[in-house]
């Protein structure tokens, strides 16, 4: 394998983009919207809380809402109006109904990683380096950094982020001898055995994730996605993505995954009784253990992510949020203000006291933080592989500016691998025809 | 006697066009109000998807002008197509099974000869009163095969059931979802018909010496056709604008139930995910036009027997 | 469907009249087994029970879910009671979960309910009667056009719907919901087939001669008439609109401002956000307490609802 651990090229960022003619997106803004909300953009955040002002917000994390309150304390003339528009896909259709609308559009939102650069690449997010947000570099572990970034310009904060890592099934491991595998070749190993050992036991679950693909592909040094501008290419027959799906058509090939919906009832269900024996996946997890899977208590543990070559220590990203504020946001200095509070300000404590995972080196490195003991995993300080993890994430990785819809067609395409007798690779061939078609008929530059 | 029952079918709308007393706009007084809500969120928004059929805009580029363009694409996109045909399958079977199912209930009812009719009769009306999402996330629990009702069967009875929601019973799975939902819907409107019946026929027929059966369809069944062809119809545009119940149920079975497995979700998908939303306008029109036309065809049908 | 009139010979409906909508002795004189009081038949009951628990068993899935916890409900039998009994605790929980959203959410149903289905009521029964006992101009087109119009796809008019009302200054308001769902084609219809059949021109030409206004005719003399069929329409918007569930979905941002529906789905999805607290047993919990309302409706209602029904429908 000829993968480099760490790719020398610098952060997305440093690359030119100069969007040519790039389309308010959605064609009814043109009939309709009226004109961008301005101004405020150079006003100095601090001077803005002390004079006061509203916000609106929109997040779906549960944390959001004390951070609010502890903002508002400490800015008493502020107020914040907290909106849950939905999770994910359903707030990002709102979103995008309001700036089509012209009307509506919030100051902030949470936006997770991988839908980022399509709201950026709209213009429907303020660039936050002229209000300091450069300043911020180094702040954050690389992974969710890089993610804020597209151009020149910062278009979000970190609310936190995703460095995944191997959950197991410790008792499962146990009772049938197996080792927990540090490799994939391991971990292949050792779904046959459990699976031999225990018909009704399953390595994972999985019916078909783009995330989880594409994490897995990031891992293996994939980079499927490139893109300059306008100018994207995709090529998911890249050695990384291959890699992945070898991997993958092996195990859904023999039937030792799981054919159960992650976040499903049945899903939760599996991770309690030892139908589920491992979830490769972001960081934030242990929060979904310990409210969704409380049989789970005592028999969960966390390992380093399986690694494509023995003895190495690469990650990924899986999941995660950013929080932007929207250009069409009237108050941006406020909004940034806000904004810093919530990601390197005292907003992160409060996460990491809700249960979340941060994005912010000093929060990941300190002792009382890596000291933890998490009682639901027998007493392991998880803290110290999920912050590895963090600080082993590969760099260089790149979302399409249309990842939303990438996402929505992987099930039609790769997602048949899991249901017939297609294999991952026709799957990702389909997925990757279908991206150029749409990407084309999109106005970008293909390839 | 069939000459005798069908007329009544028709009475109330040819009634009011024997009476012209009154030909001017005071009927708009009444009707006006329904018209101008209806032109606000029916009709002003299908104008606007037509206008926006014309357009194609781009995430980069903006929009342009092109003609008929998007109408010229869903007629050669294989996914367009493949939802229609797999609605029209639905259709061929989902739509007479429910019928079906509901006309015997209604019969069944209507002949006296059950035991506890009015319990028959409500209990099986209720699940109608469960809104849709209740319904498929309900049915979708039932038919997890690990820890749902068909895994349960099959820990009992060690059956290995199949998974409804494999690419193959999916569905079939849905269909039984919009069954149960609307059995017994069906069932009441054709009930309702069957007790309108007049007596007078029941005891021309008892003089005949006609059977049960003969009365079945010689009298009953030509009765109600009113009833039968609206049911059928109302049912051809449910199956047509299939899309509450995989949307989701997609969340359960996202290979099986593809992005474009029925119009309304290639639609919604293609407008919500891919914000395509001029191809969107153009599908769901297409859609539309199709629909009227199937409709008009099963009146025609329907209709033309009676006279 | 453009040709709303079907082509038969007319026929007086007065004597039918007296016989749909009469009260329950009336009733059972024009039922044809009264003729000849068939013999009740086990064969045909059990079949129709077959029917029966096919429309029962979810149901009573349900509601023993209900009763579960959250552990239970993944241990244990579906179609049988778990080793504890929560019923009470669920419901408690379910009606005080995030500062009581639950409840919130059903005072919007009924208001949705309310001035949606109501509205709608209105509005179909005004149009229907004025459909059906007055001739205009544009009368045939208006029937024709209503079909049509529900022939094309809702899900794919949210979004121009939504931009309008974006402009409007409607979205995120009670009134994005409570507009749309004014309109009930079905109910249009109903009324226009009932309100030909239930008013007899010759009483609306004798108040006329008497020089009453439309208004007061309509009001006055027409309006009693037409009550089972009010009733009938106005169960059809009620559960229209209490399971309303798409157009919310678009046009509603704000959960305060949810219906029971749509505050479901949000709670089922919630299981699905990293930090996001998996309650599947209070979303079975709130499936139970969203239909018993209708079901009580269904239940007290159905005396009327039946005759307006049965007048309606023979006619379609």
């Amino acid at each position: 394998m000829t993968r480099t651990t760490r790719p020398a090229r610098p952060s997305a960022a440093r690359r030119s983009t100069a969007l040519r003619g790039a389309a308010v997106v959605g064609a009814l803004a043109l009939t309709l919207a009226a004109c961008s909300g301005g101004g405020g953009s150079d006003a100095d955040p601090e001077a803005a809380a002390e004079e006061g002002g509203e916000l609106l917000v929109w997040a779906w994390d549960p944390t959001v809402e004390p951070i609010a309150e502890a903002y508002m304390e400490a800015n008493p003339d502020v107020t914040i109006e907290l909106v849950n528009a939905g999770t994910g896909n359903d707030q990002y259709t709102a979103l995008q109904n309001a700036i089509s609308a012209g009307s509506g559009v919030p100051d902030l939102a949470q936006i997770e990683y991988y839908a980022l650069p399509q709201f950026a690449i709209g213009e429907s997010l303020a660039d936050l380096t002229e209000l300091g947000a450069d300043e911020l570099e180094g702040t954050y572990t690389p992974g969710p950094w890089n993610a804020v970034q597209q151009g020149e310009g910062v278009y979000g904060l970190p609310l936190d982020s995703g460095p995944m890592a191997l959950f197991y099934n410790e008792e499962l491991f146990t009772q049938h001898g197996i080792e927990v595998p540090t490799t994939w070749e391991e971990y292949v190993a050792a779904a046959r055995t459990l699976h031999a050992a225990d018909p009704n036991a399953y390595i994972t679950a999985d019916t078909g994730d783009a995330g989880l693909a594409t994490s897995l592909m990031w891992q293996a040094g994939g980079r499927p996605f490139q893109v300059e501008g306008t100018d994207v290419t995709v090529d998911l027959a890249d050695e990384g993505s291959q890699q992945y799906a070898e991997l993958w058509q092996q195990l859904v090939g023999e039937d030792l995954v799981a054919p159960i919906s992650a976040w499903s009832d049945e899903w939760y269900q599996g991770l309690g009784n030892g139908t589920i024996a491992t979830l490769v996946t972001g960081a934030w997890m242990p929060g979904n253990f310990e409210s969704g899977v409380p049989e789970g208590s005592g028999k969960w543990r966390v390992a380093p992510m399986p690694q494509w070559e023995a003895g190495e220590s690469v990650t990924a990203e899986n999941g995660g949020s950013a929080m932007s504020v929207m250009e069409a946001s009237e108050n941006k200095a406020l909004a940034y203000d806000f904004l810093e509070f919530a990601s390197a300000g005292d907003g992160v404590q409060i996460r990491i006291d809700g249960g979340g995972f941060p994005a912010t080196v000093a929060d990941l490195e300190s002792e009382e933080y890596l000291g933890t003991e998490s009682e639901y995993f027998g007493g392991q300080k998880i803290n110290e592989v999920l912050s590895q993890a963090a600080a082993d994430v590969s760099e260089g990785w790149q979302y399409l500016p249309f990842q939303v819809y990438a996402n929505s067609v992987f099930n039609d395409t790769v997602g048949q691998a899991y249901v017939s007798d297609a294999t991952i690779a026709e799957g990702l061939s389909a997925w990757q025809e279908q991206l150029v078609t749409y990407g084309n008929d999109q106005g970008f530059t293909v390839e | 006697m069939t000459q005798t029952a069908v007329p009544v079918a028709a009475a109330a709308l040819t009634a009011p066009r024997r009476r012209r007393t009154r030909g001017s706009w005071t009927g708009w007084g009444f009707v006006g109000p329904f018209m101008a809500v209806f032109a606000l969120v029916f009709l002003a928004p299908i104008a606007y998807s037509l206008w926006i059929s014309l357009f194609r805009t781009q995430l980069v580029g903006g929009t342009t002008f092109v003609g008929l363009e998007n109408y010229q694409r869903a007629l050669e996109d294989p996914q367009f197509w493949s939802a229609l045909g797999r609605v029209t399958a639905f259709l061929a079977v989902q739509v007479p099974v429910m019928l079906g199912i509901a006309l015997l209930v209604a019969l069944a009812l209507d002949s006296g000869r059950l035991y506890g009719r009015d319990f028959f009769r409500i209990s099986i009306f209720l699940p109608y009163a469960v809104p849709a999402v209740v319904a498929t996330l309900m049915w979708g629990f039932m038919y997890g095969t690990r820890f749902g009702l068909v895994g349960n069967i099959n820990d009992a009875l060690g059956t290995t059931l199949p998974n409804p929601l494999s690419p193959d019973l999916v569905l079939a799975a849905i269909g039984n979802i919009v069954t149960w939902e609307f059995v017994g819907y069906n069932m009441l409107i054709f009930y309702s018909a069957l007790r309108t019946v007049p007596t007078s026929l029941y005891e021309a027929a008892e003089i005949d010496g006609a059977g049960q059966w003969r009365v079945i369809t010689a009298i009953k069944l030509p009765a109600i056709r009113g009833a039968l062809v609206v049911a059928t119809i109302f049912s051809i545009i449910g199956s047509f604008q299939l899309f509450n119940e995989p949307s989701i149920l997609q969340s359960l079975a996202p290979n099986a139930i593809t992005t474009y497995f029925t119009p309304n979700l290639y639609a919604f998908s293609l407008s919500f995910s891919g914000q395509q939303y001029n191809y969107s306008a153009t599908v769901a029109l297409i859609m539309g036009v199709l629909t009227m036309v199937i409709a008009y065809v099963v009146q025609l049908r329907g209709m033309r027997k009676e006279a | 469907m453009t040709t709303a009139t079907p082509t038969t010979t007319p026929r007086s409906s007065a004597p039918r009249l007296r016989s749909t909508r009469g009260g329950s002795k009336d009733r059972a004189r024009t039922r044809g087994h009264s003729v000849d009081r068939p013999r009740r038949s086990v064969l045909l009951t059990v079949l129709t029970a077959l029917v029966l628990l096919y429309a029962l068993v979810p149901l009573a899935w349900l509601v023993i879910n209900a009763t579960k916890t959250q552990g239970d409900l993944f241990s244990s039998f579906g179609l049988w009671f778990g080793d504890s009994f929560a019923l009470l605790s669920n419901i408690g929980q379910t009606l005080t979960y995030d500062d009581g959203i639950f409840v919130r959410w059903f005072a919007n149903t009924l208001l949705y309910v309310v001035l949606g289905a109501g509205g709608a009521t209105a509005l179909a029964v005004l149009g229907g009667y004025g459909l059906a006992k007055f001739s205009f101009p544009g009368k045939r087109a208006v029937f024709a056009v209503v079909i049509g119009a529900v022939a094309v796809p809702g899900t794919a008019l949210a979004v121009p719907t939504f931009l309008m009302f974006s402009q409007m200054g409607l979205t995120n308001t009670p009134w994005s919901v409570i507009i749309p769902s004014l309109i009930s084609p079905f109910g249009l219809y109903l009324m226009w087939t009932f309100a030909a059949e239930a008013i007899p021109t010759e009483l609306l030409e004798a108040a006329r001669m008497d020089g009453a206004s439309e208004a007061r005719t309509f009001g006055q003399i027409c309006l009693p008439l037409l009550a089972p069929g009010i009733v009938t329409v106005l169960l059809f918007t009620m559960v229209a609109t209490w399971n309303n569930y798409f157009l919310p979905l678009i046009m509603l941002k704000d959960p305060d401002w949810y219906p029971l529906t749509l505050g479901l789905n949000a709670w089922n999805a919630q299981a699905a956000t990293a930090g996001g607290e998996a309650i599947f047993h209070l979303v079975i919990t709130g499936s139970v307490l969203t239909i018993v309302p209708l079901v009580v409706a269904f239940l007290f209602l159905q005396r009327y609802w039946q005759s307006g029904l049965a007048a309606g429908s023979v006619k379609e």
